[in-house]
């Protein structure tokens, strides 16, 4: 029997778990919320103790990054992600989850071309996309900006 | 206490729409991280995404649209100060601390812990 792209379709779709969304959303609006709140309550914290917005914002950013970095190095990240689906794919910790597990998965291809290379598997379209972008936001400014003079 | 609910539920909310594009659409994680940075540049660019940082806090800043603000609001300021240069320097700049600390940890994970078997 010859398997067309048609028939492949039909017996993948059919072998593939089926996802419920009904599960899924939910589950990822709490634990995405909950690690927002999580957020929240640093900024709070480092502003108590006396940072300005900006500062408080980037410790915030580096204690989360540094906690998602430290589970998933002890492989429990994966466990909640299972569930939590984007609940923990979109926030900064998912972020340094994509830096994290490849680097951890590419050291027995060696430091160079393995970890220094893979490490940017998830984090290099997101850098370079998001900074291309705010390019093209910085272009428009300063033509405004000409013209406005 | 308010503006912790409101973190709580912006943020959820901002995943949540995540959820349904991995359910409803082919788009891989990667894409879902990428689409969500240029798309907070966007709206940063459009003046929405402050006014939700104002009203969500960490809500609106966690998520990878924030990062995506971030680099706009760091071009934003570059340009003001310096012209045509800060095109090429507001947005690094502004999130570098995210981004060495994401890869400063990442490289110190893969130093000290060993894969794990899938």
């Amino acid at each position: 029997m010859e398997i067309t792209p048609e028939l492949y379709k039909d017996m993948t779709d059919g072998s593939a778990p089926k996802s419920k969304s009904y599960i899924n959303i939910p589950l990822a609006f709490l634990i995405g919320g909950g690690i927002c709140l999580i957020g929240e309550i640093l900024l709070n914290l480092f502003e108590y103790f006396g940072l300005e917005q900006e500062e408080a914002g980037s410790w915030t950013s580096v204690i989360l990054v540094f906690t998602s970095a430290l589970l998933t190095g002890l492989g429990w990240y994966e466990k909640i992600a299972r569930h939590a689906g984007a609940g923990t794919l979109v926030p900064i910790t998912g972020f340094a989850n994509g830096v994290t597990a490849p680097a951890i998965e590419a050291r027995t291809e060696g430091w160079i071309l393995g970890v220094g290379a893979k490490i940017f598997t998830i984090a290099g379209p997101v850098i370079l996309y998001g900074t291309a972008a705010s390019v093209v936001y910085g272009i428009f400014l300063q033509i405004f900006k000409f013209f406005m003079k | 206490m308010l503006e912790y609910l409101w973190a709580f539920i912006i943020g959820g909310a901002i995943c949540a729409v995540g959820q349904i594009l991995i359910d409803f659409t082919k788009l891989t994680p990667a894409r879902i991280l990428t689409g969500f940075v240029v798309a907070g540049v966007l709206l940063s660019a459009l003046g929405l995404y402050k006014p939700l940082i104002e009203f969500a806090g960490g809500g609106a800043t966690v998520p990878l649209t924030g990062f995506g603000h971030l680099l706009a609001e760091g071009i934003r300021k570059a340009v003001d100060e310096k012209g045509w240069l800060g095109i090429l320097s507001g947005g690094l700049t502004a999130s570098s601390a995210g981004i060495t600390a994401a890869m400063l940890f990442g490289l110190a994970a893969a130093a000290i812990f060993k894969p794990k078997d899938k």
